[in-house]
């Protein structure tokens, strides 16, 4: 059987040009761009070598604070929605009442528009009338009530509890699907032998989750790095930078006209996720590559 | 032994129903406030509105201007679906049958597309160039273009499953390529298809940053935008915003509805492997 002429390589080539073009090209003549002093105000390009560069990673700047949220945010939403969506998965996985309902609501907030959660959240946070702090109030925990996204010592923790109420259920559909794969026949066999509710989360239902797990987390990860819906809509990035992660410094410096800033810090993430994505692929097509 | 079960079942009630609270709430406040009045919108609570509004939606509807908004939703989400589904499938059937160490490569490098991130700003050169800034085939074939690579792998993984003793008795049966992938394989492929079509339609319905880059003109926005544009105008109006968000999830959530199966199956596949 002549392969070439049964499944013709031009097959593929609608789905790799349209990919090539508007996917590919921007990262790679961002890089380009990165060494000039474009901008919505220049004539013409300037090559001014790595001085963009230097001005994102100068110790002082602002940027390096925008790529340390970032981090922050991506390390800290990815390990609460691991373990909450895997606390949750355990749960809904045992024989409880209404299993179905419950896993159908949590998983809900994860298909939504992020832009419209965001923008709902700000007024359930909102310090004065928010319905956070009135129900804080009417049950008598008006001290714990705050002025959740505008004072800066908790704004950003208040954005990355929005992302973490937003995400988890997504994660927990996951790992119920996951769950479900480990044959039954392991528990029984643990509980022939005494085993009890934690030895058996610990030795069988962990280790055959392996998998499932680092998917999650690679996806939580991409997520994290690349988020910016959540935070525009939330703070756009207020009080005084104090939420701003990469994406919405771009879309700032985009407005502002400053592309040759804008360009040069999508292109270090570019750069950063070729690098931690080729390595992220593998994981996510895991059985394939062995296949 | 029986009341520990016991408790521990109690318990893990209590989480649950806990959690789903924390969901069911902040859903219940919007559609609630959504049918308030005027006045009584100034806090967003639980109690239910003295008479039922429907006029919200009217006003939101003609204020928002949310028809025009939701049939350039419709076209942006219905056409990036229909394109992106179809050369994916193509894509990925060849990726899928033609295992060579090149067609490994290229289908690594389209893969990849699901991590690197976007530059917008040098996306914003290239769309300019194409001559594709600010129209609405421009914004379609972006969402091509960022739906594509999940797209191939999830179908990849689905043509594998196919025999290719199916091609072969095809070919003698005297198919040729095109007969073979559109008659054949295509109809073979419905149930990916359709997971794929869901999961691409919703992500592009909810997308909203393309159009707030390359779309200027607000009779080209989306829903999304559209909402949020509205949020900046009526910031105090809650009850119009909920309205408008309310109309704005709809869709979404009726298709979540539907195809729960598709969406809940395509977002794990992968992740329950090994």
């Amino acid at each position: 059987m002549n392969k070439s002429k049964l499944y013709p390589w031009y097959f593929a080539i609608g789905a790799i040009a349209i990919y090539t073009v508007l996917s590919v090209l921007p990262g790679v003549i961002g890089i380009g761009y990165s060494f000039t002093d474009w901008s919505a105000y220049s004539k013409e390009l300037h090559f001014v070598g790595f001085k963009n560069f230097a001005e994102v990673f100068k110790g002082s700047g602002d940027y390096l604070k925008y790529i340390k949220n970032t981090l922050l945010l991506t390390v800290v939403t990815t390990i609460f929605k691991t373990v909450l969506g895997l606390f949750l998965a355990v749960i809904l996985s045992s024989h409880i009442k209404f299993q179905n309902f419950h896993r159908g609501v949590m998983y809900m907030p994860s298909i939504l528009p992020i832009l419209v959660t965001g923008l709902v959240f700000t007024s359930i946070l909102n310090p004065k009338n928010g319905f956070l702090n009135e129900l804080l109030r009417a049950i008598g925990l008006g001290g714990l009530a705050q002025k959740w996204l505008v004072d800066p010592q908790i704004a950003f923790g208040s954005v990355m509890g929005v992302d973490i109420w937003r995400g988890t259920g997504y994660i927990m559909t996951m790992m119920i699907a996951g769950i479900a794969a480990i044959p039954k026949v392991y528990y029984e066999a643990a509980a022939i032998d005494g085993a009890n509710a934690w030895q058996k989360f610990r030795n069988i239902t962990l280790p055959m989750l392996r998998q499932t797990i680092a998917v999650c987390v690679v996806l939580n990860v991409l997520y994290g790095l690349k988020v910016f819906d959540m935070v525009y809509a939330l703070t756009n990035g207020g009080p005084g930078h104090r939420t701003e992660v990469m994406y919405t410094a771009v879309f700032k410096m985009f407005s502002k006209g400053l592309y040759a800033e804008g360009t040069t810090i999508s292109s270090v993430m570019f750069l950063f996720m070729i690098f931690i994505g080729y390595f992220m692929v593998k994981i996510l097509t895991k059985d394939e590559v062995v296949e | 032994m029986k009341t520990k079960r016991i408790i521990q079942a109690t318990i893990q009630n209590i989480i649950a129903w806990m959690v789903s609270l924390t969901v069911i709430v902040p859903m219940l406040l919007i559609i609630i406030n959504a049918f308030k009045s005027d006045g009584e919108v100034m806090q967003m609570n639980l109690t239910l509105p003295k008479v039922w509004n429907f006029s919200n939606f009217a006003t939101v509807i003609e204020k928002g201007k949310l028809l025009q908004s939701f049939f350039n939703s419709l076209l942006y989400a219905g056409a990036a679906t229909v394109i992106a589904i179809t050369l994916a499938c193509m894509a990925a059937y060849v990726f899928s049958r033609r295992r060579t160490k090149g067609f490994n490569a290229v289908y690594m490098y389209v893969i990849l597309g699901m991590v690197i991130p976007v530059n917008y700003v040098a996306l914003m050169k290239v769309m300019q160039t194409l001559h594709l800034n600010n129209n609405a085939l421009g914004i379609i074939l972006l969402y091509v273009a960022m739906q594509t690579p999940f797209s191939v792998f999830l179908i990849y993984g689905f043509v594998s499953k196919l025999p290719v003793e199916l091609d072969e008795a095809a070919v003698i049966d005297g198919c040729g390529p095109c007969t073979l992938f559109f008659r054949i394989i295509f109809p073979l492929l419905k149930p990916a298809i359709v997971t794929a079509a869901v999961l691409c339609f919703l992500n592009t319905w909810n997308e909203f940053v393309m159009p707030l880059y390359f779309l200027n003109s607000s009779e080209k926005w989306p829903m999304t935008l559209a909402v949020y544009n509205f949020f900046g105008q009526y910031e105090m109006s809650w009850h119009l915003i909920c309205a408008d968000v309310l109309l704005t999830c709809a869709p979404v959530l009726i298709i979540y509805l539907l195809g729960q199966k598709y969406i809940v199956g395509g977002q794990t596949a992968g992740a329950v492997k090994g």
